[in-house]
């Protein structure tokens, strides 16, 4: 059973990856999960500097999912490199480093200093996050923004480039289009929707930042149309996110168009998702006769609709 | 290691309209918990509400031959997520994640505990009790309530071998007033030279009175402190609160010394007071 795939010159052992922001820096979930059989760990975002984030309450509950404002707390990127990657290294991690800038520059030199460390295996270039004004997701929003970034970070790396795309954009297919024809080695989607609760009882918001990025659950049927609208004008690999929780959700991800999936949120609620996860899809191979399981990705069959759309 | 239990409620035992008890079967997380630390729960079988919640460990259950047998919760119905357990009917299975957390660093005698409750506050004092009662050391709980039917499992307490001092702000039972009063009387007439070390947990604005009186009178001080949290394990970084210096035990922290903003799941719930900058804590 051959539950691998390639992303540029790294080969992946299964399609899932620790969503960034989700799983800390990896470490935190080293004595609970073995971090050598995820697919992948995609760290918490990485500024050149440590960067405090929002104050609290950054997280609300909302109908089968949550909004956070984190605010892109993190340690920076020395101190990662110093203190949390040897950690990883010795767990024998797939690390994919989240990397965020509020300039170019700072996008290019984050991506210099890891492409120099030891133990890092691929770039997620974050121009997604929905939660700090500057940098990122003005890059995100902008076709020759996402253009530029990715050129720049392509140049100075040979680590394989993922961008991640946001999902508060008209055409989604258009800016993974962007990211291909930048170079990027894969793209990497959905991040988090802006979205807003409110008290009604204060009549203020329920978070710190007013607005927030809504993930989980609530989310995976957009996530989904949005992976199988990228699949149909990109080559690249696609990474695909948004409140998988289950086998089947990781299945539906992969035969709407996407070679790997993040979890996120729901590793929140079951820190012991992966193994169900790796159960499930080997349940499905079987019963299904899948020798690879790259061989379902992108395979939806709409045939059956187009023709009633033709007679029609 | 936290390990997750698909755990069967043994009772739901009522205390008000408000608050329950939940006693949950799980051995495992029974067997290594220390006082202070959580459990996270999941409240429902499907997606609403979504994440689990967090609860300090009330009790450690036992079996007839003294075996860790499973923990309690002292639940408060606030939400959707604590409405939901206070209403569990016994035999329902939940997801039970832990034991998670820093756990109290208790005293020993000659030095004196003093455990500090406000409201749903009470939550991890029984397990501290029954640490210092193995431990020999001198223990009194200070509890406060708005009135005296709000004041729950005071005899827990006292089968420890506990001193209780109440308070209740309409003076129905106890000293008339926040438990700061008693309290504050306390510690001025204790001698400099008795040590006695401060537990707290309750509200914002009482734990911050507490920290500021440990302070003024030279008093070692531990708070648990109550956040949002997502995750329970460090994952999220939801839960965090603005605190100085680095975590003792792990050496995280800020570089430069600088205020930090600090998780409450893996380097709390228990922080020692001088380290919160208080005014930055969101008050509930």
């Amino acid at each position: 059973m051959d539950l691998s795939l390639q992303i540029g010159s790294l080969r992946l052992p299964n399609p899932l990856i620790a969503a960034s922001g989700c799983f800390g820096y990896g470490v935190e979930y080293a004595d609970i999960v073995d971090l050598s059989t995820l697919g992948g760990v995609a760290v918490k975002g990485l500024f050149l500097s440590e960067r405090e984030g929002h104050p609290p309450p950054r997280i609300v509950e909302t109908p089968s999912g949550m909004l956070n404002a984190i605010g892109l707390q993190g340690i920076g990127v020395h101190r990662f490199i110093a203190e949390r990657l040897p950690e990883l290294r010795e767990r024998r991690a797939i690390v994919i480093v989240n990397i965020c800038g509020t300039t170019l520059d700072e996008y290019v030199e984050v991506a210099r200093i890891l492409s120099d460390a030891e133990g890092v295996h691929a770039l997620e270039l974050n121009i997604s996050c929905p939660n700090i004004k500057e940098g990122g997701i003005t890059f995100g929003c902008s076709l020759p923004g996402t253009h530029a970034v990715v050129s720049a970070v392509r140049k100075v790396t040979a680590l394989p480039v993922i961008p991640k795309l946001t999902p508060n954009v008209t055409d989604v297919a258009s800016f993974a289009r962007a990211a291909e024809e930048a170079g990027a080695d894969a793209i990497s989607l959905v991040n988090t929707f802006l979205a807003m609760a409110i008290d009604v009882h204060t009549r203020r918001p329920k978070l710190t930042n007013i607005v927030g990025g809504l993930s989980g659950p609530a989310i995976r049927p957009i996530a989904v149309r949005m992976v199988y609208e990228c699949r149909r004008v990109v080559k690249i690999p696609i990474v695909g996110m948004g409140g998988i929780a289950t086998a089947d959700d990781v299945l539906e991800f992969m035969i709407a168009g996407a070679n790997a999936v993040q979890v996120g949120t729901m590793n929140f609620v079951d820190p012991f998702i992966w193994a169900k996860l790796m159960d499930g899809i080997r349940a499905y191979m079987t019963t299904h006769a899948i020798a690879r399981l790259q061989d379902i990705v992108g395979t939806v069959d709409t045939s059956a609709r187009e023709k009633a759309w033709i007679s029609s | 290691m936290p390990v997750d239990i698909d755990a069967a409620v043994i009772a739901n035992r009522r205390l008000s309209a408000d608050y329950n008890v939940l006693s949950l079967a799980a051995p495992e997380i029974a067997a290594t918990a220390r006082p202070g630390q959580f459990v996270m729960i999941k409240t429902s079988g499907g997606q609403d509400p979504l994440l689990r919640r967090p609860f300090s460990i009330f009790e450690i259950l036992r079996d007839s031959n003294g075996a860790p047998a499973g923990v309690s919760i002292f639940n408060k119905r606030v939400g959707a997520g604590t409405s939901l357990l206070s209403r569990v009917e016994t035999g329902t299975r939940l997801p039970l994640l832990g034991p998670l957390g820093r756990p109290f660093e208790p005293v020993d005698s000659p030095a004196e505990a003093w455990m500090i409750a406000g409201g749903v506050g009470l939550a991890p004092f029984v397990t501290l009790a029954a640490a210092l009662r193995d431990r020999g050391t001198k223990t009194t709980l200070y509890y406060g309530a708005r009135r005296a039917e709000e004041l729950y499992c005071v005899d827990l307490f006292e089968a420890l071998g506990v001193t209780i001092v109440l308070s209740t702000e309409d003076g129905s039972l106890g000293t008339k007033g926040r438990i700061t009063v008693p309290l504050g009387t306390a510690l001025e007439q204790r001698p400099l030279g008795n040590p006695v070390k401060l537990f707290v947990c309750g509200p914002t604005p009482m734990m911050r009175a507490c920290a500021q009186l440990a302070q003024v009178h030279g008093r070692a001080c531990d708070v648990s402190l109550e956040q949002v949290m997502g995750c329970g394990l460090g994952g999220c970084y939801s839960c965090v609160v603005l605190a100085r210096g680095a975590d003792p035990s792990t050496g995280l922290g800020a570089s430069g010394g600088k205020p930090h903003h600090t998780r409450t799941c893996i380097e709390g719930p228990v922080f020692d007071a001088q380290r919160v900058v208080w005014e930055a804590v969101a008050g509930h």
